[in-house]
């Protein structure tokens, strides 16, 4: 499977999810956000970071940028997208996923591993979780506050178009165990058709047992098969 | 303009200072010379204090490939791998600013890193703030952590582990110290020695504003009321910016087109230039009219006095430009040709076509003054501390106070506005006994950690310097690391004043006999003095930054408890040393004698063993014992595992408050298996080492003889809540 990770200036996660992708057997190359063309892909991953800086609303710029346009063309003929952490913010700038992420409710930037609660399965992202499985992955953000309009929950929710929520280690999802005040516990959301995906926590920092864990490995087979 | 004594001394400089200027150029210097005078003869730029103590210390051993005298110390860790790092301070920045200041702290070591050739792999800092009950503190110490953060978190770098400290000695001057750790390949380590003459010197990175000037000089004084003035002296950082030269200037270091590089710290462009000049025994000619500027209408002093970050300063060899240009453009940099060596041996600076300055290198560098400054021997206090004599505290009340003090509680509302997983290497991060990180791609790894001890520094100056570096050999050992070498941030108060000089003098000579006994010296480091406001100093502060290599990956060990019903063993012996005990100072308030002693032959002895253990796998899980003693190493290490303890106190020390609160040395609590206890107790006692076998692991509960009973839930609860309560967050 052919997959592309798309590099800013400021990404800083681009060579993570390289080594994940890489390490599950996908043939990957990078593009660099200055380039016009996409290599043929079947995912492609813009990766967290801060791609110009993000002086200015995170994603903002980027989503301005030359590639982008690119993948927006490939998101609107079906190709797979995977967003993470800036990425997702990026997503969120480009119009291709919708809402907004808010600076985190403690207004303080939060690393930390957490628990989610894998809500629906039925996308090509996660159809290797079971539907309710609590996986344990890493977040890194300032900007993860996930906000929608109330008629966009509800699609969101009524279309299973979100993939995580935060919960506890028992998977209970409430205020106490939302790290960034994310509008009913949301980590990540798909778009309408599913081949997008936006998430704010980290899957390719969890696929080495010694390091952390394999909790993020589940995402990329999802991928891969 | 005529140079009179205010301006003279607004420049930081004594009068025999200025006398000595005249001597070495043979005139009057005119005012941009003396401003890149001030810039180079400042403590900070050039150690005129510390210099003849620093000469004492150690700095090879097998594994050194570079000491002190480059932007960072470099050391080998095989298959042509060299691991680079330094720490440095930004004390006195942070103070007036504490997010820019702390900010630039970060980027300016990993600036220090990356010119030599290293990727940077991890970000540490140890960090040390006045009382918390202190007005200013609250706003200092989320300043700084939100700019370690900050810049750090953007560039994607871990910050992986520190300390957060809180005294009252730092209420008008905090500390602010950053350490980055790189790797490099050994046969691509750039320095700073320019070669030949008519080579290309080349400015690259952000342009030269007017945030900065006289940055160093600043930091070479103690401030006074008025230090709130210096605000313009404080640098504004720019992550992205940085991220953008560290990638730019990696790729370049690929070819074959460097001579020589140098970033521009303190005192920017002066000191760049003088730096590689002075090193290749050479002349440099800057044209400043070349100098990318942010604002208009900067003079000649304003751009050589600028500390502008996100600068570096290049000598290209010939023909190179043009392959040097297109990376930079690549990243969207400044690249510019801005002069070129000379075998003038002076620094010549031309603006609007005329010479401005002309300086001899040599009388900004090697002519600089040195002093041998008079210091004085430490009275070291006779008193002895008697528990019996203090007024009576419950033991359980002691423990629970302590562990949710501000020094002792939880630190994981400052680690967790860090990214510690970024590169995706990190093995252990902050909270361990050291933290590990993965060489990327291959079966090894590197521990990493810092150490201060203020009060014992302040105690016994010279026992401190050992006791510091002993605790962070330990920290490497506890990990399963062998310790390599360190790096070392000395923070002091004003060094006119010979007892702050005999403090620096005696902790160097401390510091010197435990690294030559452990084999483990000072590879780089940097010196902070004047941390003091209106003739207050601080505590003695000297940090310790040490490197150690795992070589199998296997072999890594944690402080967590892995199982219920596993023996605990406390290696080395416990005498019950109370004196500047965390119990004794934090509560009895009472600071009367002097440290324990290192024994740096029992320290050696205990670690190799307890290494020899964990790589024998006979144990499950390892601590250091250090400040707050036994009780303090178990409590962490139920906390970290939710694992409780049952503990007998052995029957030699009558008092449970010296046994379980004493701060002897050179000890390790470990966990080890039932089924191995007849074969470790063989190999101990086989080694003549000393060890007490002093309970088990059990479930939820944390018991102490019969002395304290409580959950490991509970001890979570009072450890976690200071903070909150601090800084009145609901969650």
């Amino acid at each position: 499977m052919n997959s592309t990770v798309i590099v800013f200036p400021g990404s800083n996660c681009d060579r993570d999810v390289a080594t994940a992708l890489t390490k599950l057997q996908f043939k990957n190359k990078m593009v660099w956000h200055k380039d016009n063309n996409l290599p043929k892909s079947d995912l492609i991953v813009i990766p967290g970071g801060f791609s110009y800086g993000d002086y200015l609303r995170s994603g903002a710029i980027a989503a301005k940028s030359n590639i982008l346009k690119e993948v927006i063309r490939a998101a609107n003929s079906g190709c797979l997208i995977l967003g993470i952490c800036n990425g997702f913010q990026i997503l969120i700038e480009t119009g291709l996923l919708q809402g907004a992420l808010l600076r985190n409710r403690s207004l303080k930037f939060i690393s930390k591993d957490v628990y989610l609660k894998v809500i629906n399965n039925d996308n090509k992202f996660c159809k290797n979780y079971k539907k309710n499985n609590i996986i344990n992955l890493n977040i890194a953000h300032n900007e993860g506050n996930y906000f929608t309009q109330k008629d966009h929950l509800k699609e969101l929710e009524d279309n299973a178009l979100i993939p995580f929520k935060y919960c506890d280690k028992e998977g209970s999802i409430n205020d106490n165990n939302n790290p960034n005040g994310s509008i009913n516990n949301i980590a990540g959301i798909l778009n309408n058709k599913k081949n997008i995906l936006g998430m704010m926590p980290h899957p390719e920092r969890m696929i080495d047992s010694l390091i952390s864990n394999t909790d993020g490995i589940g995402l990329f087979n999802s991928i891969l098969n | 303009m005529k140079i009179t004594k205010d301006i003279i001394e607004s420049h930081g400089l004594k009068l025999d200072e200025y006398s000595k200027i005249k001597q070495l150029l043979d005139r009057e210097p005119n005012y941009l010379e003396l401003g890149i005078f001030s810039a180079m003869w400042n403590e900070h730029c050039s150690y005129k204090s510390s210099k003849v103590h620093l000469k004492k210390l150690p700095i090879k051993n097998k594994n050194v490939i570079q000491g002190p005298g480059e932007n960072a110390g470099v050391i080998d860790i095989g298959d042509d791998d060299a691991i680079i790092f330094k720490i440095e301070s930004h004390n006195h920045p942070s103070f007036i600013e504490p997010y820019q200041g702390a900010a630039t702290g970060v980027g300016g070591i990993l600036r220090d890193i990356f010119t030599m050739g290293a990727r940077p792999i991890a970000l540490l800092n140890s960090i040390h703030f006045g009382d918390p009950n202190n007005k200013k503190t609250k706003n200092l110490l989320n300043g700084v952590v939100s700019g370690i953060g900050g810049y750090g978190n953007c560039i994607g770098i871990p910050t992986v582990a520190g300390e957060t400290k809180f005294h009252k000695t730092y209420n008008e001057n905090i500390l602010v110290n950053a350490m980055a750790v790189g790797l490099a390949n050994k046969k691509k380590i750039f320095y700073s020695k320019a070669k030949g003459i008519n080579k290309a010197v080349v400015y690259v990175g952000s342009k030269t504003g007017r945030d900065g000037i006289h940055g160093a000089s600043m930091a070479s004084a103690e401030f006074d009321e008025n230090s709130e003035d210096k605000k313009p002296t404080v640098q504004v950082g720019d992550p992205f910016t940085e991220k953008l030269l560290m990638e730019a200037c990696l790729e370049l270091m690929k070819k074959e087109s460097i001579i020589s590089i140098q970033d521009m710290g303190a005192a920017g462009l002066t000191s760049s230039s003088v730096e590689m000049a002075h090193k290749g025994n050479l002349g440099i000619e800057l044209n400043l009219d070349k100098i990318p500027c942010r604002e208009e209408n900067m003079s000649p002093y304003e751009m050589m006095l600028s500390e502008s970050q996100e600068r570096m300063l290049i000598i290209l060899e010939d023909g190179k430009e043009n392959e040097a240009r297109e990376i930079f453009k690549k990243w969207d940099l400044d690249f510019v040709v801005i002069g070129k060596t000379t075998d003038t041996k002076n620094l010549s600076l031309k603006f609007q076509k005329k010479i401005v300055a002309t300086i001899p290198i040599d009388a900004l560098s090697s002519k600089a003054p040195l002093y041998d400054r008079k210091w004085s021997k430490k009275k070291l206090s006779k008193k002895k501390t008697n528990i019996k004599e203090l007024k009576k505290i419950k033991f359980d009340e002691a423990f629970f106070k302590i562990l949710s003090s501000p020094n002792h509680s939880n630190k994981k509302w400052v680690t967790e506005q860090y990214d510690q997983m970024v590169m995706g290497d990190t093995i252990e991060r902050s909270g361990a006994n050291a933290a590990v990180i993965k060489i990327h791609n291959k079966d090894k790894a590197i521990a990493v950690t810092v150490d201060s001890s203020a009060n014992y520094c302040k105690s016994h100056p010279l026992s401190g310097g050992k006791q510091i570096v002993s605790e962070s050999w330990r920290n490497l050992i506890s990990v399963g690391a062998k310790p390599i070498a360190i790096t070392n941030c000395l923070n002091f108060g004003n060094p006119e004043n010979p007892e702050v000089m005999g403090e620096f003098a005696e902790n160097i000579l401390g510091v010197k006999e435990a690294c030559e006994f452990l084999d483990y010296p000072v590879v780089s480091g940097n010196v902070s003095f004047y941390n003091g406001t209106n003739n207050n100093n601080i505590f003695p502060t000297p940090v310790i930054g040490g490197v150690g290599l795992i070589k199998n990956l296997k072999k890594i060990q944690n402080h967590r408890f892995k199982k219920i019903d596993s023996k605990i063993l406390i290696i080395g012996k416990t005498f019950g040393h109370l004196d500047q005990s965390v119990l004794i100072n934090e509560m009895y308030n009472v600071n009367d004698g002097i440290p324990p002693e290192v024994n740096l032959l029992n320290e050696k002895n205990n670690g190799e063993i307890v290494l020899k253990l964990i790589n024998e796998g006979f144990v499950n899980s390892v601590h250091d014992i250090s400040t707050g003693g036994i009780i303090l190493a178990l409590a962490e290490m139920s906390l970290s595992s939710q694992i409780g303890v049952k503990i007998l106190k052995p029957k030699k020390l009558s008092n449970i408050f010296e046994y379980f609160f004493g701060e002897d040395q050179s000890r390790y609590v470990v966990e080890v298996d039932k089924n191995n206890y007849f074969k470790i107790e063989k190999l101990l006692k086989d080694n003549n080492i000393y060890f007490e076998n002093i309970g088990v692991t059990q479930k939820d509960s944390f018991e102490l003889d019969k002395d304290l009973k409580t959950s490991v839930k509970e001890l979570y609860e009072i450890n976690n809540k200071w903070y909150n309560n601090f800084n009145g967050l609901i969650s």
